[in-house]
């Protein structure tokens, strides 16, 4: 074999395992941070910490029902904000890839998911927090529900873009309305794609610490009001992590274990629908 | 009755500015099974397409003239009833995927939100299956999805779904290329079947397939309706030197 020939092997050979070294070390601090945050966390997880409030300073134990109960009803009513706008804004950018109105709403979709979640935060503030006189539950909804929609819309229109013309077609050529045609035949053959965006969506804001500072503002006790300040799982980390007692460390970590479970738990639940309710094109 | 079903009028269709079918008059009579035939760009699925007035569904699209269906003009008609009268047959097989061949079958139907008694419905599903000979092949998985069956089962499940709806026509775009010979061959033996009680139009780049299933033949060239006559007549002694050309496979 010729000096050459040889050289370039060497050479494709170097690239491969290049490559591999990296792909590894890409993974390596996700995994420090996993066995991390689930040593320190997973030790504090028990019945009682799920069910029981946060304790004063100086008393051991307590749990994070409040930040637990609060995380669900903010994300709840911020997707019932986002979901529905989402998947209708994304239906038009799919249906109507040319029209002026799609061009500059595709843009400003985009610029919108570019924007710091503190500047939406502050908005938030300005515009909910301060005319309305007070800290609220809501308010942080609606900054977050601000901050999912451009992933629904987004991967909503990537979905359903990625369906065949002919199907829509042959829902036409039968007589349907275009409603009919968008509700019976394009979304349901989207479903998946529409589903696992929608909870990409849920995970991505479940840890928004940023927009909550200035509108949901946190709350020691359990407080299901939500025109009043309410307490999650990001703010009670933030809060707790950065007091001088031990005690509440070991809420903060507790709650950052449950969060990274959260989040996992919903990247797997997504991973289950999209292979379950795909439809073979 | 009048023995003519469908008739165009002075149609013309454009994209834009592109003028694809160039004053286009034309009468189909009833019963019949009219091959639309031409090389490609010339404008016969275009036209075929504003039959049923898919063609206005692509952005830029414009048509003027008239394609009358039993006296009526169909460019005044809406087009969801338009599109109930003439069913129309793809040339990729394109059942929907997420429906059962049952559900397939009764699309019209059932996505139309037209409800139905059961009975019907399995008859309407029996009857049309039948029709297309797809019956005896999957009357035991009538629940499994459409898109299981082979390329050639789907086309005649599609076709299956348009016979469903019992329209007047059937337009069938290229409706074998996507096929193997022998699907095609199933297929076109339907055609002889399905003209009993329907009007079909055909586009086909297939000159064979032309001269065996048409009775009458149009011949497309440059977006105008060069030639339009009895198909025997038209493969042994075409009037026109253009039409002449194209069947001796002087162009494509």
């Amino acid at each position: 074999m010729s000096v050459h020939v040889k050289y370039r092997i060497g050479k494709s050979i170097g690239f491969q395992a290049l490559v591999v070294l990296l792909s590894v070390a890409c993974v390596i601090p996700l995994i420090f941070i996993l066995v991390y945050i689930i040593q320190s966390g997973i030790t504090k997880i028990n019945w009682h910490f799920l069910t029981n409030l946060p304790k004063p300073v100086g008393e051991s134990g307590g749990g994070i029902a409040n930040a637990l109960v609060g995380s669900i009803i903010i994300i709840a009513m911020a997707s019932v904000m986002a979901i529905p706008f989402g998947i209708l804004c994304g239906i038009y950018l799919s249906e109507n890839k040319t029209s002026k109105l799609a061009y500059w709403s595709r843009l400003c979709v985009d610029i919108l998911q570019g924007i710091p979640s503190i500047v939406i935060g502050i908005v938030a503030y300005f515009w909910f927090v301060k005319p309305f006189g007070g800290f609220s539950a809501i308010s942080g909804s609606i900054a977050l529900a601000i901050m999912m929609l451009p992933i629904v819309v987004r991967s909503t229109e990537e979905t359903l873009l990625l369906l065949p013309d002919s199907l829509k077609e042959a829902a036409f050529a039968l007589g349907m309305p275009f409603h009919r045609v968008i509700l019976k035949v394009v979304l349901p053959c989207g479903i998946s794609g529409i589903i696992s965006g929608v909870m990409l969506s849920v995970a991505r804001i479940t840890g928004e610490t940023a927009p909550l500072l200035f509108t949901a503002f946190g709350n020691p006790y359990l407080s299901t009001n939500i025109t009043k300040p309410m307490q999650t799982l990001p703010l009670l980390i933030f809060n707790y992590a950065t007091s001088p007692y031990n005690d509440w460390h070991d809420l903060a970590w507790g709650a950052s274990c449950i969060l990274l479970i959260w989040v996992l738990l919903l990247n797997i639940f997504t991973k289950l629908i999209t292979r379950k309710w795909t439809v073979q094109l | 009755m009048d023995s003519t079903i469908v008739k165009s009028v002075n149609y013309n269709a454009y994209f834009g500015d592109n003028h694809v079918v160039k004053n286009v008059n034309i009468d189909i009579p009833r019963n019949n099974v009219i091959a639309v035939m031409g090389p490609s760009g010339c404008g016969k699925t275009t036209f075929l397409r504003g039959i049923n007035r898919m063609h206005e569904l692509i952005p830029n699209a414009t048509a003027k003239g008239q394609i009358m269906l039993n006296n009526e003009d169909v460019m005044e008609m809406h087009p969801i009833f338009v599109r109930l009268k003439i069913g129309m047959v793809f040339q990729r097989p394109n059942p929907f995927p997420n429906l059962s061949i049952y559900d397939n079958v009764i699309a019209g139907y059932k996505l139309n939100g037209i409800k139905l008694p059961k009975a019907e419905k399995d008859r309407i599903v029996e009857h049309s299956l039948t029709r297309v000979a797809l019956w005896k092949e999957v009357k035991d998985s009538l629940t499994k999805k459409g898109s299981f069956l082979s390329g050639g089962q789907q086309q005649r499940l599609c076709i299956a779904r348009a016979v469903a709806m019992e329209p007047e026509v059937l337009l069938f775009d290229e409706p074998t290329s996507a096929l193997d010979p022998i699907s095609t061959s199933t297929v076109e033996e339907l055609f002889h079947e399905l003209k009993k009680n329907y009007t079909l139009i055909i586009v086909t780049h297939n000159m064979q397939q032309a001269a065996r299933v048409s009775d009458k033949t149009a011949f497309f060239y440059m977006g105008e309706l060069v030639e339009y006559g009895e198909t025997k007549q038209m493969f042994t002694n075409p009037s026109d030197l253009r039409t002449q050309n194209y069947i001796t496979g002087r162009f494509s």
